[in-house]
């Protein structure tokens, strides 16, 4: 198994308190896999990707818990050093958006260039001629005049495209795309979604997909996690959910996507808004906004029950969310 | 790249001609020089009127900066009160002044980015909190303060330097007034340099660069510096205009016979015309220097050459 | 924003920042609901404006405690300054030239014999009435003149861009050298003249930014869209919002103005005597240093002290107002 994370805990230490961002956090990646992860913010998505990549602010953040192993090997037991060298060469992320996630005063080769100099020792020339043909590979076109260019001079998608070309320099084991299509227009994203997805198959990567969007999960994913409140709440492969979700939180998401052939009614939403993670409610964290919640519900912590051996819930009832 | 700076020389003519008519402005028509040349003593009319019309003083304003204008433009900035050209003397104390505010600008540079970098990666530790309370003193104490404290202190009582500098003004004689004249904007440079160095450590951009797997080193000099710079290195420009007047000031105190001094006697002799020309002369200096900041921003900062 | 940020008002950004970090934009996103509530939420989760929660920030900071105490008693005896000295400034006795302290006299006596408490005392007065008066007169014409610059666009605001230009093209001191040596009067309004003169553009350039991004806020199109006119939306929706940048910039404005003056009276071009003024005091005791540092030291002190308190005033406000640090 490339990645696995176990039980991993993470909390915030704030002026107000303490946060709980990752509350036990169980999933895993294989090679040439994709895992979306899914989630509305605050539900600990991101902070289990920096978690893993090891970006986390470590004042305030802290890792409370866990493990993350990458192929067999405990990353939190590494030193330093060692973990920074797996970044960026064997683990690689893309972030939200490409305009601030890029220095803005160095050119797009030079970012691109740096991956090579740092990790493989290559002189700058050969880095250029490296930068160019990743460009070319994520299909920016005029590469060799445009790798001197600057961030701010290329388009949301091409942006996008160049921090993919800048993940996948040295050809990791894993990738982790953090909502990358969710600043573009929705043209763009189909196109830059295949894009990640042709070079993933190229390549066999494992590609985690952080999203709230469940329409750019449905064609790229082979399994999805669902978080909320720093837990996963639901975990299947992805045409599973899509058909008969075993969460009511899952079902909420699936029921709030306007449909066209509903005409006329009131879109549905989850009532009620995400808890504050300084005061996360006892019991099933979704309770206080499920429409199937009981008493137990309020005490009792739901385990992620064994739907098959593919898939798990998190609910007392999933049985009967199951049977809708 | 090129119509930024077409663009930025075309800007500089209107506030050129707009600066100068300001100056000219505040003397001749807000102030009355001849008034004032005659300090406590009640101007005797004939003179009066004679010094007025030397001065052009009895046309009206629009003509009088224009034949000020057209005396500019051939070079001719004004007569001392000692008779010589300003820009003769000008061309005998710049070079002190030169020296001096390198100096100033040297130190403010070295020693306010490089505290300003510590206490910025630092934010919240000691040197932090200690260096903002040091800077926040240094900017309350009046340069002509601290001028005259260090001068007594390291020149008198404990004799390390010669509480004045000699005619010819050796750097190594310029340290303690640079020092002296460096220290507010030092102070500035520092808290710019932190503040921008703390808000730019929690920039996307720099969580890209340790998300490669870049060390702290390269991170901090090649991605985080070069971005947080950028507002220091425009900070030097109007802060050349405070040199220029604190120069004055320190120039005074040591005894430095630099451009500021000449300034200060043609102060004290209430020659209105002499002041005013030195001043002109360094204000189309600091526009020039404020042009060439403007400039090396551009090159810094490549989001600016495309606007 | 559609323009970068101009590099001149970085400076005015220089800040302490001294409160703690909030964590990651996830953590940050750990929202309170705008509302005010949810289900087991408590009170303490009310939604506080702007103000409200700055003065609740600023109550709690030493540093504000501190120097506002300090400004409130510097105010205090410039107004009564026989509160806790009871004799003339101006009265002085030659015989007692540049004697050390005495009993009655505990700082001494100056060149002219004049007691060089009594005069510091006094000197309180000319220095924060010139800062207090500068900076009112610098914070309305600029925010006046910037704010409808920013608000109205066009013209206007290219006007005003041009002719900041051309005010910044003057170096403060240079500028306040070459007037105030063709003035003759002796009070201190050229000096606050002056000051606001070269002083507004300053003001209205941050000004002019602050209602500039106000405007770009959505609420502001919207109340565009229900038919606001504009002197509604001015007033009410941009305005409030341009006030916190410009309170910062003049609280701070403020010490180094009071900084200015001394400067100027030391250089001879200032405050003029009968008034008592502490750059005139220090210039007169500079020569003197070395028999006599106390003629220097006292007034010395009692300047950096003002414009220590007003300075650290408006870092504290400026910490208290600032949205980057919330």
């Amino acid at each position: 198994m490339l990645l696995e994370v176990r039980d991993l805990h993470v909390e915030f230490r704030t002026r107000d308190g303490i946060a709980k961002a990752v509350n036990g956090v169980n999933y895993s990646v294989d090679e040439g896999e994709t895992l979306a992860v899914l989630g509305e913010s605050g539900s600990g998505k991101s902070v289990t990707a920096q978690a893993v990549m090891g970006i986390l602010d470590v004042p305030p953040g802290k890792i409370t818990g866990g493990e993350i192993l990458f192929r067999g090997k405990d990353l939190l037991k590494f030193k330093e050093e060692e973990r920074r060298k797996v970044r960026g060469a064997e683990m690689a992320m893309i972030f939200q958006d490409a305009l601030s996630s890029l220095n803005p005063v160095l050119s797009v080769g030079d970012q691109l260039g740096e991956m090579f100099i740092v990790h493989r020792g290559m002189s700058r020339k050969d880095a250029r001629t490296k930068a160019v043909e990743l460009m070319d590979r994520v299909r920016i076109p005029g590469a060799a005049q445009r790798v001197r260019d600057y961030p701010h001079q290329f388009s949301g998608g091409m942006r996008q495209r160049i921090m993919i070309a800048m993940a996948l320099a040295l050809e990791p084991a894993l990738i982790i795309a953090d909502e990358p299509t969710t600043a573009l227009d929705v043209t763009v994203q189909a196109q830059v979604m295949d894009l990640l997805a042709e070079l993933q198959r190229e390549l066999n990567m494992g590609l985690i997909l952080i999203t709230h969007d469940l329409g750019v999960v449905a064609d790229v994913a082979d399994k999805i996690a669902v978080m909320y409140a720093g837990r996963i709440v639901e975990s299947a492969p992805v045409h599973d959910i899509y058909k008969a979700p075993a969460h009511p939180y899952t079902k909420g998401l699936l029921d709030s996507i306007p449909r066209l052939d509903q005409k006329g009614q009131e879109l549905y939403a989850i009532k009620g808004l995400p808890p504050n993670l300084m005061h996360i409610p006892p019991g099933c964290a979704f309770n206080p906004r499920c429409p199937m919640a009981q008493d137990v519900c309020r005490t009792d912590e739901p385990p992620l029950f064994a739907v098959d051996e593919h898939r798990g819930s998190a609910c007392h009832f999933w049985r009967e969310c199951l049977n809708g | 790249m090129g119509s930024y700076v077409i663009r930025r020389l075309l800007q500089m003519i209107p506030v050129f001609f707009g600066s100068t008519f300001l100056i000219f402005f505040m003397v001749y028509s807000l102030g009355d020089p001849v008034a004032a040349l005659f300090g406590d003593r009640a101007p005797d009319p004939a003179t009066a009127a004679r010094i007025r019309r030397e001065l052009y003083l009895d046309q009206p304003l629009w003509k009088q900066y224009l034949h000020y204008m057209g005396q500019l433009f051939q070079g001719d900035f004004g007569t001392a009160f000692n008779g010589q050209k300003v820009t003769e003397l000008m061309r005998d104390a710049y070079p002190v002044t030169l020296r001096l505010t390198l100096v100033a600008i040297v130190i403010e540079l070295l020693v306010g980015v490089t505290l300003g970098v510590f206490s910025g990666l630092k934010r919240g530790r000691l040197i932090d909190s200690s260096t903002l309370f040091a800077t926040l003193l240094v900017i309350s104490v009046p340069t002509f303060v601290t001028g005259y404290v260090l001068q007594y202190l390291l020149g008198v009582k404990w004799g390390i330097v010669r509480p004045t500098v000699s005619t010819d003004a050796p750097l190594n004689e310029l340290i303690l007034p640079g020092v002296v004249l460096a220290m507010v904007s030092l102070a500035y440079v520092t808290r710019l340099t932190r503040t921008s160095i703390a808000e730019n450590s929690r920039a996307d951009y720099v969580r890209t660069a340790v998300a490669k797997g870049l060390p702290r080193r390269r991170v901090i000099t090649r991605h985080l510096l070069r971005n947080s710079l950028i507002p220091v290195i425009t900070f030097i420009g109007t802060d050349i205009g405070a040199l220029m007047g604190g120069a004055i000031v320190t120039e005074t105190i040591f005894n430095i016979h630099g451009v500021g001094y000449q300034i200060y006697q043609g102060i004290l002799r209430n020659n209105a015309p002499t002041v005013v020309g030195f001043v002109t002369i360094l204000v189309i200096v600091f526009l020039l220097a404020n042009l060439v900041v403007d400039l090396l921003y551009a090159v810094l900062d490549p989001r600016i050459r495309y606007v | 924003m559609s323009e970068p940020q101009d590099p001149r008002e970085a400076i005015a950004a220089t800040g302490t920042g001294g409160a703690m970090d909030l964590a990651l934009s996830e953590a940050t996103s750990l929202s309170v609901p705008p509302d005010g509530r949810s289900e087991g939420q408590g009170e303490d989760e009310k939604a506080r404006s702007l103000w409200s929660d700055a003065w609740h920030e600023l109550r709690r900071n030493p540093v504000f405690i501190v120097s506002a105490l300090l400004i409130a008693f510097l105010v205090v005896i410039s107004i009564w300054p026989s509160l806790i000295a009871s004799g003339n400034p101006l009265s002085c006795d030659l015989a007692k030239s540049q004697e050390g302290p005495a009993s009655g006299h505990p700082f001494g006596f100056d060149t002219q014999g004049c007691d060089v408490y009594t005069r510091t005392v006094h000197g309180a007065r000319a220095s924060v009435t010139v800062g207090v008066c500068a900076t009112l007169g610098v914070a309305l014409l600029g925010s006046v003149l910037g704010g409808l610059a920013g608000f109205y666009g066009g013209w206007w605001d290219a006007l005003l861009s041009r002719v900041t230009d051309i005010f910044f093209g003057i170096p403060v001191l240079l500028g306040g050298l070459v007037f105030l040596s063709v003035v003759t009067s002796t009070t201190i309004w050229p000096v606050v003249g002056f000051i606001v003169l070269l002083g507004w553009p300053q003001v209205a350039r941050i000004a002019r930014g602050a209602v500039l991004t106000a405007k770009q806020n959505d609420y502001v199109q919207a109340a565009r869209a229900l038919g606001a006119g504009n002197g509604r939306m001015l007033l009410r929706h941009v305005a409030p919002n341009a006030v916190a940048p410009v309170i910062v910039v003049a609280t701070i404005a403020l010490g180094t103005y009071i900084s200015l003056e001394a400067t100027l009276s030391f250089l001879g071009v200032g405050l003029r005597p009968p008034t008592v003024s502490w750059g005139i005091d220090i210039s007169a005791a500079a020569q003197h240093i070395r028999s006599a540092p106390h003629m220097l030291l006292w007034p010395a002190g009692a300047l950096s002290l003002t414009v220590l308190a007003f300075i650290m005033l408006g870092d504290a406000v400026r910490d208290a107002l600032d949205p980057k640090l919330r």
